[in-house]
């Protein structure tokens, strides 16, 4: 072999005076840090998201103020966000359950369809006599909302903890098998004259609303908010018990950490994974349900299947997977979705979304490691 | 109906597939997994579809989709190999930007006007060959007999050359290539730029010849998932890729065509005279595919073998176990 | 050190001066100097963790020292990756092979060089290998895939790869930790063959007997600095090289309370399982354990040790054969039936199985508890009761940690074995499976261990010690099992003080297969 001294390479090029010294972590930084951190991603997000609206010939400060007002601005579209919050709240509490067991259910939006199918079922079948209280059929129409949830979440969950099917396809392929079929049921079975949309419900099958209570309290008139809201926030607080401080929760945390170690402990994980779908599938059906109830009253497709599922896994990771963090999170990307209805180019809330995701993974990063700017050859 | 029809077709859309599924390979033999194939599929589409209308250069079209989605997947190498964060969470992540630029970037261009696509060529001698020369090589367009060429290249290039030896080490044991001084990194990035690459194909391969437009979303409806699907089942080998992407493509074809024809089989078609059922069909390419996933798990499970051993880890070098 | 430093002034080879290498938390090489002379065997002493393994990284250009100096041959030469090492002829053999399993010997061999240029021709370049190894006598077949090879072929490999490569100064890293004694005497032949032929060879070892056995000169480190340099190992006493190792006199055996065994606590008969590629690993295995004695395990490392832990413990199915605990049958049952009935597993692999590494102390610790009061109350855990817990374990068992809320990938390996064994041992088992407790920390680690161990033994526990280090079960156990391809080769009695050669030689050739009755002893093993 031919011997040679490779220093010449590194001779030949020529040392830039500073360098990137990455360590890994040995201390946990302090609490405020992921905070900064992702409010930081977000920052950067926000100006790489202005960068791409200002290429396509649009004004990106006029883009953000006009979401900061449409969403804020007043009680009326503050109401609209917590409206548009609802549906996210619940569809990032049904990610973060199953990515917390590291799960990777990104058929949310699956299991949010044939949750407002099954409760519009209920309705449009329909089970229940006109004249039933609405005290009996949300209850029932909640009820069929997870269920339909819960059979949508539970197949990608049997597959993987039975045959170790990839479960991301599985639940994603899930996702367009439950578009159709709401489809089916809206063109051929429940369409209203020919038009692509079911009849509206009857009253007994609303939500209730806050401006239903605006005859004994007037400032609540034509306040949209309902029940929804409610039930996520409810859902939120439960599901924060479970997984911190339930002996179930523990099992998930341990599954989602190191498998293994919980296989040791003696944990069942195929039964957990299957269950922890199956939750996660009926969280998203609660939050369709709660959509065809509390906001559409009528089984229509673009409404429904408008991408609360995906942008439930944005949230649920922005909160870390924390359900009571979810619960701002979401709010705030109520806003977004609000606002981004008038913005044009319409596709700019979907791109934003991207963008924020892509920016809080990397920005993950720093949470691991601790990066140090150094003077190249100062030990030398 | 006719069935040598609906496989000819087949064969032009299951092109599309073939290019994602093969890129998708190369990424994950690197040990690189990429879950962001709908996202750069759907930007080659746009991107490619865009600067054929601005340019009438439908070549140059591919070119810059290749460009744009391979571009789009160094974002994904980034986070993942530099940044060694999970890599499904940021194939996730690369399919919201991928899709959010391509609604935001191909605004209004549904209503841009007539485009220059690629042409269609039959191969004089090969036409001839009974039944198969009118599948495969009749009035096909000229990215099918480009991806036939891909099937054995890079079969033989994987198995039987030392740059693909080289990529085979790298996503089984980095380590070891690491030692003998193959660069992982830059492997990695290579392989997934070049995933990207061949997603954006296959967008393009849509946009400019399958089935040209672009209908946003709906252009790749879900194709770039199915190739994911497809790697396993073809358990990172070209040639079973093949095998399933014309399946599938034939597959799609037969649910189009079917609703076409008043009689069946000698029978009145119900699909004809019930069109709501072709939402059941729209259902089947999505339905098979998590059956060839179950298909593809078991023979894993059976034969014990299947993903490249470091499929979806970061590499650290000098790493300390603690 | 006033030690006798050898006065042979035949040019250096390699000369590393005042190398640095800092890791997170650690300074793994302070300033160390190290050379290479030609056609020698320049043994590096150290215990784990010492930085042998991250100076030789450095010098096959794995890793990239802070500050320091490399020459090879005289010339400055600043590396940047392994092959830039190896073109300067330094290779070095991995203490875990870096070896791609799926492919073939030559395809290993073959990886990462410039030639074949494109097209790979496996068929001609197998004739090449086939050659080179008969010249060395290291006998593999080239078209063989590295998964179905043996440890001791796939050793072979490495060296080959080097070789192949024009290596003049061999690295190799703790070599003979995965090969059975005979295996040793084997690969020391093959050392030899290479010196003679002019090559030089850095040997790593925290193993005394092998480094005096083979070597001509020796390096210490301790804690990353070096406590005496090119030392000639034929002057040197071992005990002199132990003080350097540890940095005081080393007691060779532990302070062992005789115990009278109890009952028969565990009794495994005629078990047969499966590894995890399906092929045999357990066949027809008998062995029990009493109360009140620690019986080691010994055997070459995947002779079914694993699957012998994982059987008893509930982690896998065994074909027949059954298992009792306490009169109990506790095979084929889940792993939470064992535990429910005092069974304790202290696993291999401490941050893979052992714990979870994001979660807390507090989490780590509770593993085993959290499905009983007083921590599980009607489903909830009741922190309160698990936080206490997890302080007293803290207290108790010196775990050095800043909170209890501390995520555990962030303790040492000492510590974190220390969360195991506490919470293990915290349970009041019956028994104890402890598969490799000391592996990978430093001596004041070890003894800690090793007397939490006896400490159970004390307390009547049945503790079955699976290990590779012999050293380690002789001095613990009361009896010992050597187990060869996933059967028992013989049981021997251990009495405490220094074992004798003749039992060492014993169970080395019981470990390469030879069932207890057909050894023959007598024949010196090593030549020391």
């Amino acid at each position: 072999m031919p011997e040679q001294t490779p220093s010449r390479t590194a001779a030949a090029r020529k040392p830039f005076p500073f360098r990137l010294h990455l360590e890994p972590r040995l201390s946990e930084p302090p609490r405020w840090y992921p905070v900064v951190l992702s409010l930081g991603a977000i920052v950067v997000a926000l100006i790489i998201g202005g960068i791409v609206i200002a290429l396509v010939g649009g004004d990106p400060f006029q883009s953000y103020a006009h979401i900061a007002k449409a969403s804020f601005g007043s009680i009326g579209v503050l109401s609209d966000t917590l409206v548009k919050s609802t549906p996210i709240l619940l569809t990032c509490l049904a990610c973060s359950i199953a990515f917390r067991m590291k799960l990777w259910n990104i058929g949310a939006e699956g299991q949010f369809i044939m949750g407002a199918f099954g409760a519009s079922a209920v309705v449009l079948i329909p089970i229940f006599p006109e004249q039933t209280p609405g005290y009996i059929v949300i209850p029932v129409m909640m009820l069929a909302g997870m269920l339909g949830g819960a059979l949508w979440g539970f197949v990608p969950g049997i597959l993987k903890a039975k045959l170790n099917v990839n479960e991301i396809i599985s639940s994603l392929m899930m996702n367009y098998i439950a578009i159709s079929w709401m489809n089916y049921f809206i063109f051929a079975v429940w369409t209203e004259g020919g038009f692509q949309m079911s009849r509206m419900f009857p009253k007994n099958a609303w939500m209730p609303r806050l401006l239903d209570f605006a005859d004994s309290l007037p400032f609540l008139r034509g306040l949209t908010t309902h029940a929804g809201l409610l039930i996520g926030i409810v859902a939120a607080v439960i599901l924060w018990f479970v997984v911190f401080r339930s002996r179930w929760g523990y099992e998930i945390r341990l599954i989602g950490d190191n498998p293994q170690a919980a296989r040791y402990t003696g944990i069942n994980i195929t039964r957990t994974t299957v269950l922890v779908m199956i939750l996660s599938g009926a969280l998203a059906g609660l939050g369709g349900m709660s959509e065809v109830a509390g906001v559409v009253h009528r089984l229509q497709t673009s409404p429904i299947a408008a991408g609360y599922g995906f942008t439930g896994i944005i949230v649920a990771w922005l909160s870390k997977l924390n359900p009571l963090v979810g619960i701002v999170v979401s709010i705030l990307f109520g806003a977004l979705l609000l606002a981004g209805r008038e913005i044009q180019p319409s596709g700019i809330p979907k791109m934003i979304q991207g963008v924020i995701l892509v920016c809080l993974i990397a920005s993950d990063f720093l949470m691991r490691y601790s990066v140090r700017i150094e003077r190249v050859g100062e030990e030398a | 109906m006719d069935v040598i029809t609906i496989l000819q077709a087949g064969v032009g859309t299951g092109t599309v597939l073939l290019f994602a599924t093969l890129g998708e390979i190369f990424a994950e033999r690197s040990g690189v997994m990429n879950l962001g194939v709908e996202g750069m599929m759907l930007l080659g589409a746009m991107s490619g579809y865009s600067v054929a209308i601005a340019t009438g250069n439908p070549w140059l079209g591919v070119l810059v989709a290749m460009l744009t989605a391979g571009l789009l997947s160094l974002v994904h190498a980034f986070i993942a190999i530099t940044l060694h964060a999970d890599q499904v969470v940021s194939g996730l992540a690369l399919t919201f930007l991928g899709i959010g630029l391509s609604l935001v970037l191909g605004e209004g261009l549904s209503k841009a006007g007539t485009v220059a696509l690629l042409p269609s060529i039959s191969v004089p001698v090969l036409t001839s060959i009974p039944i198969l020369g009118r599948i495969f090589f009749t009035s096909q367009n000229i990215l099918v007999y480009i991806g036939y060429l891909f099937i054995p290249l890079s079969w033989y290039f994987i198995n039987k050359t030392r740059p693909g030896m080289h990529l085979r080490a790298v996503g089984e044991y980095p380590a070891a290539a690491d030692a003998l001084g193959i660069n992982v990194f830059r492997m990695r990035y290579f392989y997934v730029f070049v995933g990207g690459m061949l997603a954006g194909l296959g967008g393009v391969t849509i946009s400019l010849a399958i089935a040209p437009g672009w209908f946003s979303e709906m252009t790749t409806s879900g194709q770039g998932w199915i190739a994911v699907g497809l790697v396993i089942f073809a358990q990172w080998n070209p040639i079973r890729a093949a095998v399933g992407a014309y399946t599938f493509g034939a597959l799609r074809r037969l649910i189009l065509d079917i609703q076409g024809p008043t009689m069946i089989l000698g029978m009145a078609n119900p699909f004809y005279y019930n069109p709501y059922w072709g939402f059941f069909l729209q259902m089947l390419p999505y339905a098979f595919t998590i059956i060839v996933l179950v298909i593809g798990s078991r023979d894993a499970m059976r034969k014990r073998l299947g993903a490249p051993a470091a499929l979806g880890t970061p590499y650290i070098r000098g790493e300390r176990g603690r | 050190m006033n030690m006798t430093q050898t006065t042979d002034t035949s040019p250096l080879l390699v000369e590393m001066c005042k190398i640095v290498k800092r890791f997170p938390g650690l300074v793994a090489n302070d300033h160390v100097d190290f050379d290479v002379r030609p056609g020698e065997i320049h043994a590096l002493l150290g215990e784990n963790g010492a930085g042998k393994s991250t100076l030789m990284n450095i010098l096959a250009g794995l890793y990239r020292p802070e500050s320091g100096t490399i020459k090879v041959n005289g010339n400055p030469v600043n590396f940047n990756s392994p092959r830039d090492a190896i073109r300067t002829g330094i290779g070095m053999v991995h203490q875990h092979f870096m070896l791609v399993p799926s492919q073939t010997v030559t395809e290993n061999i073959l990886l990462g060089l410039d030639k074949p240029r494109f097209l790979l021709n496996l068929r001609e370049y197998d004739r090449t290998i086939a050659e080179l190894s008969t010249r060395f006598g290291l006998y593999v077949d080239p078209r063989a895939k590295v998964w179905q090879l043996s440890v001791g072929e796939q050793q072979r490999i490495e060296i080959l790869k080097m070789l192949y490569r024009g290596t003049n100064i061999l690295i190799m890293d703790e070599p003979t930790a995965v090969l059975a004694p005979q295996e040793i005497e084997d690969l020391f032949k093959t050392l030899r063959t290479m010196v003679a032929e002019g090559k030089s060879i850095v040997f790593i070892s925290h193993k005394l007997q092998e480094v005096m056995a083979i070597a001509d000169r020796v390096t210490v480190l301790r804690k990353g600095k070096v406590t005496a340099a090119g030392l000639d190992a034929h002057q040197i006493t071992r005990q002199d090289l132990a003080k350097l190792m540890v940095g005081r006199d080393v007691v060779f055996h532990v302070n062992k309370k005789p115990v009278e065994p109890g009952p028969i606590v565990l009794e495994v008969k005629d078990i047969c399982a499966e590894n995890d590629k399906g092929l045999k690993a357990l066949n027809g295995l008998c062995m029990n354990v009493r109360a009140g004695e620690i019986v080691g395990l010994a055997g070459v490392a995947g002779n079914g040790q694993r699957e012998l832990a994982q059987v008893i413990t509930g982690l896998r199915k065994c074909g027949q054969g059954s298992v009792t605990l306490n009169g109990e049958p506790v095979s084929n049952q889940s792993a939470m039936f064992g535990i429910a009935r005092g069974i304790a597993h202290v696993p291999e692999d401490r941050t893979h199985v052992g714990t979870a590494p994001n979660l807390s102390v507090t989490d780590n610790v509770i593993m085993k508890k959290y499905r009983s009061k007083p921590i599980n109350q009607h489903g909830f855990l009741n922190m309160g009761v698990a936080e206490k817990f997890a302080s007293r374990l803290k207290t108790e068992y010196d775990i050095i940690a800043p909170t209890i809320e501390t995520p555990v990938r962030l303790l040492s390996g000492g510590n974190l074995q220390r969360v195991i064994l506490a919470r293990e041992i915290s349970g009041h088992p019956s028994l104890l499976v402890a598969v490799q407790p000391t592996r990978g920390l430093d001596v004041g680690a070890i003894e800690g261990v090793h007397n939490l161990l006896l400490e159970q033994r004390a307390n009547g526990a049945a503790i079955l010690l699976i290990s590779e280090e012999l050293e380690e079960l002789l001095s613990l156990s009361d009896r010992v099992f050597v187990i060869y391809e996933g059967r028992i080769m013989g049981e021997l009695k251990i009495e405490s003080g220094e074992p004798a050669p003749e039992l060492i030689e014993t169970i080395g050739q019981m470990m390469t297969g030879t069932p207890l009755e057909k050894v023959q002893t007598g024949k010196v093993l090593l030549h020391a």
